[in-house]
């Protein structure tokens, strides 16, 4: 859900359902690292409700188009954790062969 | 009389980096006796643009620098370093391990007979949070419209009694059998004609499905005390184990926990050397510190040793006059450690992690088109 204005693209709200801290922080981490945003910001309206509401203004790009490249850097990002993890517990687990020792 | 240099022109630091003192504020925690300072992380890409520094991190230098070591692994427990990464991603995996990545739990216990000393509920509540040994990606969610079936529920039968005279039974939770045929309970059926029908409609017997048919779903750990009975008391009851996220109940958490803390990074101000060094060492309980001999000059000099055992007790600077030690924590340098209660591996749940967030932002990205 966005709550913008309607002359002004380049700044406005965005209120997501189901969702927390978890993907708040971090979508609001690489927003921040975007040069075009000039202001970036979440906040929980009440800890009971499940709904969080994200502040974006840029540079004059529209606002949900920063905001969607912002989830995808995390995406990519998220990918690549995934892969190097993988590729870290193979290497730690191969060149020891089997030796994981059992509690 | 020097010409006037502007503060910001400062010649010894070369253009395009930030000067010691920044470098310090925006990569390290310093952990001073009372509380740390610089512990806000400054993300915003312009937080340096009047001295020409920028702050940005696109994906492609993330990509570049992120560096994952594993430093142990066992069955149960992994622990790994994460080098390149920030606090909220690595909160938000934190987080999804504790409360969203799901697994298998007893969730509705069918009782037939409980004439033991464990209420109903407490038995059931005990029930739920046995963890069992099953592959929570080869299941489905159940929902309540839908009936159970074998590819949504699990079912399990615990059937223990004590003889009159005989002494009292331990029941443990390898007494728990795993039922593939599903439910035996029959519901009631007000129509005698149509044929009894049980709580569970299994099309097929589970453990013909290949993925279970080598190993059977059973619980993790055998000697989980789940009741005791005297003579004369019995138990029977059906337990049906559903799907389902740590959220909802604690009972579905994968972990027995996952934390994180950031690398210590302790560093000595000034050379100590002589009886300080010796104090300075016998002070830090985890052996931090060790003593390096200065050959010819006889006399001890301190060295960090290891620096990663630091708990931050800070032992070594209280109660001191002078500074001689400071206390850092790398901001982008995680140590990750996860304890799997059994269900998956603990490298298998990271992973899983990262996909719930993958996934999350999946969503919200096809909401936003």
């Amino acid at each position: 859900m966005e709550h913008g204005s309607a002359t002004d693209s380049s700044s406005s709200t965005f209120s997501l359902m189901d969702e927390d801290h978890t993907l708040a922080n971090s979508v609001r981490y690489t927003l921040n690292q975007d040069p075009r945003v000039i202001f970036c910001g979440y906040s929980i309206p009440h800890p009971s409700e499940n709904k969080v509401n994200i502040r974006v203004q840029t540079t004059g790009d529209p606002a949900k188009d920063v905001l969607k490249d912002g989830f995808q850097n995390l995406m990519v990002m998220c990918q690549h954790v995934r892969s190097t993890f993988g590729k870290a517990v193979d290497d730690f687990k191969s060149p020891e062969g089997m030796k994981i020792d059992t509690p | 009389m020097s010409p006037k240099v502007s503060a910001l022109d400062m010649p010894d630091v070369p253009m395009g980096q930030l000067p010691e003192h920044l470098h310090l504020q925006r990569t390290r925690v310093v952990c001073k006796a009372d509380a740390p300072i610089h512990t806000e992380g400054i993300q915003y890409s312009g937080a340096y643009a009047s001295i020409g520094v920028d702050n940005s991190v696109g994906v492609d230098s993330f990509c570049k620098n992120f560096k994952v070591k594993v430093v142990r692994l066992t069955n149960n427990e992994i622990e790994f370093d994460m080098i390149g990464i920030d606090a909220s991603l690595a909160n938000a995996f934190r987080r999804i391990l504790i409360a969203e990545v799901p697994t298998m739990a007893i969730e509705k216990v069918l009782m037939v007979n409980n004439t033991s000393v464990v209420a109903d509920e407490v038995l059931a509540h005990r029930l739920g949070l046995i963890p069992l040994n099953a592959d929570p990606r080869l299941f489905e969610y159940l929902s309540e419209n839908d009936a159970p079936n074998e590819r949504n529920t699990i079912v399990y039968k615990l059937d223990v009694s004590c003889k009159k005279g005989s002494p009292r039974v331990t029941v443990k939770s390898d007494q728990l059998k795993w039922l593939p045929h599903g439910s035996e309970l029959q519901m009631d059926s007000h129509d005698i004609s149509a044929k009894a029908k049980s709580y569970t409609s299994f099309s097929c017997i589970q453990d013909s499905l290949p993925e279970f048919s080598k190993k059977p779903l059973g619980v993790k750990f055998d000697d989980i005390i789940i009741a005791k009975l005297g003579p004369g008391q019995a138990i029977e009851l059906e337990a049906h184990a559903v799907k389902g996220i740590g959220k909802i109940h604690a009972k579905w958490s994968p972990v027995a926990t996952a934390w994180y803390r950031m690398l210590p990074e302790v560093s000595l101000l000034k050379e100590v050397i002589g009886d300080v060094a010796e104090k300075l060492v016998k002070k830090c309980p985890v052996n931090v510190f060790d003593i390096e001999d200065l050959g010819n000059a006889g006399g001890k000099k301190a060295v960090v040793a290891n620096p990663r055992a630091c708990t931050l007790c800070r032992e070594c600077i209280r109660g001191v006059n002078e500074e001689l030690v400071e206390l850092r924590r790398v901001k982008d340098h995680f140590i990750f450690t996860v304890e799997s209660t059994g269900a998956l591996s603990p490298e298998e749940l990271f992973i899983e992690a990262v996909k719930i967030l993958e996934d999350k932002c999946d969503r919200v990205i096809s909401e936003l088109s």
